[in-house]
């Protein structure tokens, strides 16, 4: 997509960005005690990526979160998730048992460790999610000239 | 209250079928989605709501607008007017010069998916009709002993958590939840898959 015509949009996109991590952070955070977690927290930390774009050009927000970061991103947080429950297993409980992390017996340690579990699993669920959302929209967005080169070097690929 | 959106979201889904501008049958979408966020938040339902906007009105409009950047704006084909009488006027034509070719089919394709559409519709509403009123304590699952019941009255001991949907998510089904974070990182890789041609393209060094 091609970066809008508008100085004072483009400005506005840009400074909007760190506020919208911002808040995505909060509603990350504020998951146990209100509406929210990982899943709104990475869907909106992922909308300040596509406003880039939307308001900067696709290879703009492009730059701010480039495949060789996104890509990694995609299954570490299915890791984390999945570390997280192999951890309590590892730890003497059930898998994703997050109390049996603490790794012993009082009920009050036990309660602290299950409130690190549950943040872990939303900080994986939120780093999934806002890199799929992110790649999803640079994928489908870009431009046909761009596309045509990534087709070409495909084909090229194909028949060596 | 309830009424009205719901009214709104049956007139918005007949534009975002009838209109012929993709870009602005993505807007109605994300009209509709936003309504629906304020309808999940009527009943009460705050997570869902709250993720119907970013989600529905937000990130799923801008990929619609994405789509159609690159299909083009305008829908090909037999186009259907979004004013009734020329729709009228041209299924006429289309049955006319239909029942003139020999090898016809009993029912036009048109008639089937009506046929079809107003079956569903009618079970639906059916179903509906023994559908519990929200909130109400004899429905099974606000019955004493139900599973609900069960997360309502035990998850602040069990987990600390004030928002019973986190512990639900988290705790009580969370394997559900890391087969739907698994789904959506499927859901990426696919994407990827096919538009960057089988991980060929090395990022965005060469993009300008």
């Amino acid at each position: 997509m091609r970066s809008t015509d508008s100085l004072i949009v483009r400005y506005i996109a840009r400074r909007s960005v760190p506020f919208i991590q911002l808040y995505a952070l909060y509603v990350l955070g504020h998951g146990e005690d209100g509406p929210g977690g990982g899943f709104q927290g990475g869907v909106i930390f992922a909308s300040s990526f596509v406003l880039l774009g939307l308001a900067n050009g696709w290879g703009y927000g492009r730059r701010a979160a480039p495949a060789r970061l996104l890509d990694p991103l995609l299954p570490l947080g299915c890791l984390i998730y999945l570390g997280i429950g192999l951890a309590a297993l590892l730890a003497g409980g059930a898998f994703l048992e997050y109390g049996a992390l603490a790794g012993s017996d009082d009920p009050e340690v036990r309660r602290h460790w299950h409130h690190y579990g549950l943040i872990g699993i939303e900080v994986g669920v939120m780093v999934t999610v806002s890199a799929a959302m992110a790649t999803l929209f640079f994928e489908m967005a870009r431009p046909a000239r761009v596309q045509a080169r990534v087709d070409r070097v495909g084909e090229e690929a194909d028949r060596a | 209250m309830e009424d009205l959106i719901l009214a709104i979201l049956v007139a918005l889904a007949l534009a975002a079928v009838r209109l012929k501008d993709l870009l602005g049958a993505a807007a109605v979408l994300g009209a509709y989605s936003l309504l629906m966020a304020l309808l999940w938040c009527r009943m009460n339902a705050l997570d869902v709501g709250f993720t119907e906007a970013a989600v529905g009105a937000g990130v799923s409009t801008v990929l619609l607008l994405a789509a159609v950047n690159r299909v083009g704006r305008r829908e090909q084909g037999p186009g259907v007017s979004p004013l009734l009488k020329p729709a009228l006027w041209r299924l006429a034509e289309h049955r006319a010069a239909l029942a003139e070719r020999p090898d016809r089919p009993l029912l036009s394709a048109r008639t089937m998916a009506l046929l079809v559409v107003g079956l569903t519709a009618a079970a639906l509403l059916y179903g509906a009709r023994d559908m519990p009123r929200i909130g109400d304590p004899a429905a099974p699952a606000n019955r004493a002993g139900s599973v609900a019941q069960h997360y309502l009255r035990h998850a602040p001991a069990d987990t600390g958590a004030a928002n019973v949907v986190t512990p639900v998510l988290g705790d009580y089904r969370g394997y559900d939840t890391m087969g739907e974070t698994i789904v959506i990182f499927t859901a990426a890789l696919c994407v990827v898959l096919v538009l960057r041609q089988a991980g060929r393209w090395r990022g965005p060094k060469e993009a300008p």
